[in-house]
Order: structure tokens, then C-alpha cells, then sequence
């Protein structure tokens, strides 16, 4: 086994390890291109989701009595506050670009706040449903859409909740280094436009 | 290591990590450790899939259920291939050889995401032994590996959804290696290093990892969905609640056909690096190449369908995905005959790993024309869950794949330890192995097209004599590995030493000593513009350069 371990020569160590790690400083920081490609496959998720549910509409007839019209003002309050909650985002990091780090974290509070309180209206909308989990095959998409993208959204506000948190240290986020914050707004404005996209097929559909 | 380095400034303190062969078992964040734990874990899996494959056989050798009951027969079927697949060669091609040898290719010291590198592969042996446990925890799923839905809604429930977490984890993995492999060939390059000047199996990488990252989530969110049928008892996929199981099918082929590719294309990408070396000559057709695998990219995502012509699907349906399928064959082929051109008067070496390439080469057309017929309705439907499906199938993932893999093994064994693999054991387990394996699978193309079904314990015994035949081909596979593990032991303590560059080959990973330093390379790493430059006038490249970029500056 001992023949696996590399040679051990005197350089290999010490500085030159630390000359291995210092290097990795060179290249482009890469995590926003690496969130980004893991929000191309999350997308694909909700695809997959999506196309089970247009093909469910098309090809299986529900059961009658059953229904497919929601109730549309709780509903639609809800999409308001969430697209608004992307413009809030979008002030923060206004904020932060220029400097203002007292402002930003009132807006990213806000943003999260909102976020939350599309969390609450999805819950009264569960609780107010003539229909539960398992009635029909409309009722199962609905509720399997909703609830994967309402975890979407609770892991967003936690996020924003974080950087909003590590943002009350000085020096944590500058208009130059802040990928947290851009993380979280990336994110955010991901979950928003997936919602824009079920709340058409569901409810409007 | 870490105890005689000096105390330095540095910024970033030097981790406590262990060295030696103890790094092999730690969270290491060192690209060619993990390469090597992907590797030795995928093999260790390949032991508990090919065991499981024995059961299948010794089944099979008499036509009545005597050597294992009926239930723990589909439990087997149902673990042997997801154990393969997501177990042995998935990770292998995909995260061992790439975490290997990428980092190397893009003259990059490490992947792009070293951490997340290594929490992906941790998350492979725990999900691992959680598939394996759930046989002796109430007994493991028994769908098979398509899980296809009424069958796993019905089966005992516990061992789905084990089934089930299992492989979700198995996915994330995936995807966190797709992503990884992505930004570390599309934005880790060394400046200087254009794409169409990489080796080719970043190439294939890269097409792979597309795939990963956009077929894996629907599979993904599908199982999450048959989940629900099966715990909460929605009924998405269960006809009896108004559900529909085709479109489980939809979802499950539109990740589960992109992941033939995503077995296969890393091997193409590897045999391209193996067949110039040995050969001594450059690879015919690189673009045609690089184009061949974006083309294959593209049509594997939209022909899954053609897993389906006997559910009902439309005639416009079957009719697109016949031609889709077929047009598959089209840079497949290109392919095949850039491989022969390469080989085409070169300076071939008849060595293990030159020779299991052929082997590949031979066997991985026989599938892909097997694959061509299967694609065409009237064919197909006459076939459709029979033996032939099986033997087809094995043509490509164990007749390409993995006498793939073992190619490579030979060919870059001596840069993993420093020591050379033995050539006479090498050529015993290559020739049990071709023989053994086409024992085993071409008489099943012969049981299919007469009529023989997939997955059952118990057949017509007009069928008998051919399974025989096809037993004794597993158990010659099975004492193949025998002399590949006694050749890999000793070899490892006792191996000739292969200096840095055995092959003279000038990809940049030989450009190294053997085993390469934490670093890669001592010093600047070389900047390869033309990774197979071989055949050129004798003493214009020298190889004793300290340096690559020495090398390639030299060149007239």
C-alpha cells in the first residue's frame, strides 16, 4: 500500500503546499458560475414536474365533481408580494454597491420578511383548499408543485436571513467581494420566476 | 507532511490532514485522492454487482426457481443493476477518471470546487451500503432498476423507498460532479489553453456532465413523486387513483436514456486518449470528434421514447423517435471509424491496455448495431422485454464501458502508483474476459429473438442448453477478475517501476513524475497545445524535459 503515497520529497512540503493553495487565489472565482449551472439543473426539476402535470391535464380526466378552478385573490396578493420581494433584493444590492450597508440590510429584512409572508398566505391558502392531498390527480400535482417550490422559497428567506445577519459585521460584504448577497439574490430571483411560471399554469391555465 | 513545513505566514494555515494511505479514507480535498476513492469504491461495488450477477446465472442454469426463491430473484435483479449502474460505472467513468485526470488535462492544479468534489463522493458509499442493507432490512426493492410504476407501488413498500433514497443521493452526487466538471474545463483552463486544443476526453466530460445537469433533476423530482404514491398514497403513477404510468415512463427514460450516454461517452472520451498513444499516431478526426460528441449530446436528450413502443405510444410519436434514434448512429459511427483511422498503420503496442481497447472497439459496434435494429418499431416490438434488450444492453455497458475502464486501469495504473501492471497477466484476464463476456451475451440475442422474457426466475426449457452456455460465460468472467486483482496487488508492492512517462505519452498528466506531486507539477505547469503530436520525426520531442512547456517550445 505504502507505494500509492506520493513521492515525499523535501519540497513537496511547506512552501510549496502553500504556494499549491495561494495559486487557487489566481483564478476567477467561479461560485456564481457554479450556482448558476446548479439552478439550470434545479430548473429542470420543476420541468420535469411541469410536464407531468400539463401531460396529467391532457390525458387524465379527473373524477367528476372534482375541480380545477382555485380561488384567485389570496392567491394572487401572494404572486404580488413575492415578484415585489425581487425588486426589494434588487434595492439591497443597489445599496451595497454603493456602499450603504445600514440600507441594504434593512432591504435584504424586507425582502426576507416578504418571502415569509408569501410562506404565510400559501399555508391559509392550504388550509382554506376544498381539497386535500390525495383527493384527485389535480390535487396531488397542486399541492406536490406548490409545496416543492414553498420549500424553495422558506430555503431563500433562510438565506437571505444569513446574509443578512453576517452582513451587521463590518468589512463582511463590499460593493467588490459580497458573493453571499449575489448568491442569495441570484437564488431568489430564480425561485420568483418559477413561481411566475406555476402560478400561470396552475391557476391561470 | 505537515510536521516539517516550516512555520510560514501563510494566510490560510496548512490543514491537518492525514497522509499516506490514510488519506485514501479522509475528507481529502485533493482531486487525484478522490479520483482514486471513486475508483477503488466503484470496484469494490463491481464485487458485490458481479456476485449478485452470479445468483442471477446460477438461477438461470436450470429453467424451474431452485437455487433462490422468486422474491429475492427480483431483489437481486433489481440490485445488480442499480449497483452497476449507479454504483460501479457511473461513478467510475464519470468521478474517478474525470477527478483523475481533468485537472490535469485543463493544466489546472485542482478541480474547481475541490470541497464540493469530495462531499460528492462521500455521499457515494453511505447510499451505497443503504441500497445493499435494505435486503436484510425487509428485503430490497424488487421493480428492478427502472422502478417502473404499478410494479414498485405494489412491492413491498420498505425496500422502494430505501430504493428510492438511494439513488436520490446517488443523483445529487452526479450533479454536484456535473457541475464541478463543467466550470473546471469551461473556466479552469490554464491562459493559453483554447477548448479545441483539450484532450478529448474533456470533450466527452464535458458533454457527459451537460447531460448530468439536465437529465438527472427530472429524475430526481420523478422519484420524489413516486415517493408520494408510495407513502402518502397520491396517486400520480397509480391508474387505480386516476393516475398514469406512462407518464412515469416519460420521466424516467428522459433521465435513464442521457445516462447510456452518461456511461458511455466517458469511455469514449478514454479510449481517445488511449488508442494515439499506443498506436503512436495523433487522433484521426479530433473536431469531427468534438463535434460527434456535442451531436450525440444533443439527440440523447430527445429520442427516450423509443424505451417505449409498446406503451401505447402514438404512431407520430414512434415515428419520431425511430428517426431520432437512428440518427444516433450517424456520429456514433463517425466515431467508430475516426478510432480505425487511428489505429490505421500506426505502431501498434499489443499491450493490455491497447488490447481491451480493441476489444471495446469490436464489442461496442455489435451493441450499437443491436441498438439501431432495436429502435425500429416493427423490430422492437417484437423484442420488447426479452433477452434480446439484455444482451444488447451488456454489448454496450459492459462491452464498452467496462472493458473500457479496464483499458484504462492498464494505461494508467503505472501513473497511479508508479509501477507497471504485469503484460502476461493483463493479456490472461483480457482473454478470460472476451471470452467470457461474449459467452455470456451473444447467446441472449439468440434467447430474445425467440422469445425468452427479461426478468424471470423461470423459463421454457427448450431455453436451457443456451442458458448454460451463457452461465459458464459469467462464470469465466467471474475467474477473470481473479488474476486482474492478483496482477493489481502485487503489482502495487512489487510492480516494475514506470519512471514518469512509460508510454511516452504527451497528454500532461505523463508530464509529471508517478505518482504526481500534491501539486501536479513541480513548478509551471506545461501548456499542451497539441495533446497527440505523435508520430513525428524520432528525437525531435524530448521527453526528459523537466518541463512541459520546455517541450512544446522545442518543437520545430
Amino acid at each position: 500500500m505504502t507505494t500509492i503515497t506520493p513521492i515525499n520529497s523535501p519540497s513537496a512540503t511547506g512552501g510549496e503546499a502553500h504556494d499549491h493553495h495561494s495559486e487557487h487565489g489566481e483564478h476567477p472565482d467561479l461560485r456564481m458560475f457554479g450556482l448558476a449551472t446548479f439552478l439550470v439543473a434545479d430548473a429542470m426539476t420543476f420541468a420535469g414536474f411541469f410536464a407531468a402535470y400539463l401531460t396529467f391535464r391532457a390525458v387524465n380526466p379527473l373524477p367528476p365533481g372534482a375541480i380545477y378552478e382555485l380561488e384567485m385573490v389570496l392567491p394572487v396578493i401572494n404572486t404580488s408580494i413575492l415578484i415585489a420581494s425581487s425588486f426589494t433584493f434588487h434595492r439591497a444590492s443597489k445599496e451595497l454597491m454603493r456602499g450603504a450597508m445600514g440600507a441594504c440590510r434593512g432591504w435584504l429584512l424586507l425582502t426576507a420578511v416578504m418571502g415569509m409572508a408569501f410562506l404565510g398566505g400559501q399555508m391559509k391558502e392550504y388550509f382554506e383548499l376544498p381539497f386535500g392531498l390525495t383527493d384527485n390527480l389535480f390535487a396531488s400535482t397542486f399541492y406536490a408543485l406548490t409545496g416543492f417550490h414553498g420549500l424553495h422559497v422558506c430555503l431563500g428567506a433562510l438565506m437571505i436571513l444569513i446574509v443578512w445577519a453576517q452582513a451587521a459585521q463590518p468589512g463582511k460584504f463590499t460593493p467588490q467581494q459580497h458573493f453571499g448577497i449575489a448568491a442569495a439574490e441570484l437564488y431568489w430571483h430564480f425561485v420568483d420566476v418559477i413561481w411566475v411560471i406555476l402560478f400561470a399554469l396552475l391557476y391561470l391555465l | 507532511m505537515t510536521i516539517a513545513s516550516p512555520p510560514s505566514p501563510s494566510p490560510q494555515p496548512l490543514r491537518l490532514q492525514p497522509t499516506g494511505w490514510l488519506r485514501y479514507f479522509s475528507f481529502s480535498l485533493d482531486h487525484k485522492v478522490i479520483g482514486l476513492q471513486y475508483i477503488v469504491c466503484g470496484f469494490l461495488f463491481y464485487f458485490v454487482g458481479g456476485a449478485l450477477a452470479g445468483v442471477i446465472r446460477t438461477e438461470l442454469a436450470t429453467p424451474i426457481s431452485d437455487f433462490v426463491s422468486r422474491d429475492t430473484y427480483n431483489q437481486v435483479l433489481t440490485l445488480h443493476g442499480t449497483v452497476m449502474i449507479f454504483l460501479w460505472i457511473v461513478p467510475v467513468v464519470n468521478g474517478g477518471f474525470g477527478n483523475y485526470l481533468i485537472p490535469f488535462y485543463v493544466g489546472a492544479r485542482d478541480m474547481a470546487f475541490p470541497r464540493l468534489n469530495a462531499v460528492a463522493f462521500w455521499m457515494i458509499p453511505p447510499s451505497g451500503l443503504l441500497l445493499i442493507s435494505s435486503y436484510f432490512i425487509g428485503g430490497a426493492a424488487q421493480s428492478g432498476w427502472t422502478a417502473y410504476p404499478p410494479l414498485s407501488i405494489t412491492t413491498p413498500a420498505m425496500g422502494q423507498i430505501l430504493w428510492i433514497v438511494s439513488v436520490l443521493l446517488l443523483g445529487g452526487s452526479s450533479i454536484f460532479g456535473g457541475i464541478n466538471f463543467i466550470a473546471t474545463i469551461l473556466k479552469f483552463r490554464q491562459p493559453g489553453l483554447k477548448l479545441m486544443q483539450l484532450p478529448m476526453y474533456c470533450w466527452a466530460m464535458l458533454g457527459t456532465s451537460i447531460l448530468v445537469v439536465l437529465a438527472t433533476p427530472v429524475l430526481a423530482g420523478t422519484l420524489i413523486l413516486l415517493s408520494m404514491d408510495i407513502v402518502a398514497h397520491t396517486g400520480f403513477f397509480n391508474p387505480a387513483s386516476g393516475g398514469n404510468v406512462v407518464v412515469y415512463q416519460h420521466l424516467f427514460w428522459f433521465y435513464s436514456h442521457p445516462a447510456v450516454y452518461i456511461m458511455v461517452l466517458p469511455a469514449f472520451g478514454l479510449v481517445s486518449e488511449i488508442l494515439p498513444i499506443h498506436a503512436r499516431k495523433p487522433l484521426f478526426g479530433y473536431v469531427t470528434m468534438v463535434y460527434s460528441i456535442m451531436a450525440i449530446v444533443v439527440l440523447g436528450l430527445v429520442v427516450w421514447a423509443h424505451h417505449m413502443f409498446t406503451s401505447g405510444t402514438p404512431p407520430w410519436m414512434r415515428l419520431f423517435f425511430t428517426i431520432a434514434t437512428a440518427f444516433i448512429a450517424v456520429p456514433t459511427g463517425i466515431k467508430f471509424f475516426n478510432w480505425i483511422a487511428t489505429l490505421w498503420q500506426g505502431r501498434l503496442a499489443l499491450n493490455s491496455a491497447m488490447l481491451f481497447s480493441c476489444a471495446f472497439i469490436l464489442q461496442f459496434v455489435f451493441g450499437g448495431i443491436t441498438g439501431v435494429a432495436l429502435a425500429q418499431v416493427p423490430f422492437d416490438v417484437h423484442v420488447h422485454d426479452t433477452y434480446f434488450v439484455v444482451g444488447h444492453f451488456h454489448y454496450i455497458v459492459y462491452g464498452g464501458t467496462v472493458f473500457v475502464i479496464f483499458a484504462s486501469i492498464y494505461h494508467w495504473f503505472p501513473k497511479f502508483t508508479g509501477r507497471m501492471l504485469d503484460e502476461n497477466l493483463g493479456r490472461l484476464h483480457l482473454a478470460l474476459t472476451f471470452i467470457g463476456f461474449n459467452l455470456c451475451f451473444a447467446p441472449q440475442h439468440w434467447l430474445g429473438l425467440n422469445g425468452m422474457p427479461r426478468r424471470v426466475a423461470e423459463y421454457d426449457p427448450q431455453f436451457t442448453l443456451v442458458n448454460q452456455i451463457s452461465s459458464v460465460g459469467a462464470l469465466l468472467m467471474a475467474i477473470s477478475t481473479v488474476p486482474f486483482l492478483i496482477n493489481v496487488v502485487v503489482s502495487m508492492v512489487r510492480g516494475t517501476p514506470s519512471g514518469p512517462n512509460p508510454w511516452r505519452a504527451l497528454t500532461p498528466e505523463w508530464l509529471t513524475s508517478s505518482p504526481p506531486p500534491v501539486e501536479n507539477w513541480k513548478g509551471a505547469a506545461p501548456l499542451v497545445h497539441e495533446p497527440y503530436g505523435y508520430g513525428g520525426p524520432a528525437g525531435v520531442v524530448d521527453l526528459n524535459q523537466a518541463s512541459g512547456r520546455d517541450l512544446w517550445r522545442n518543437e520545430p
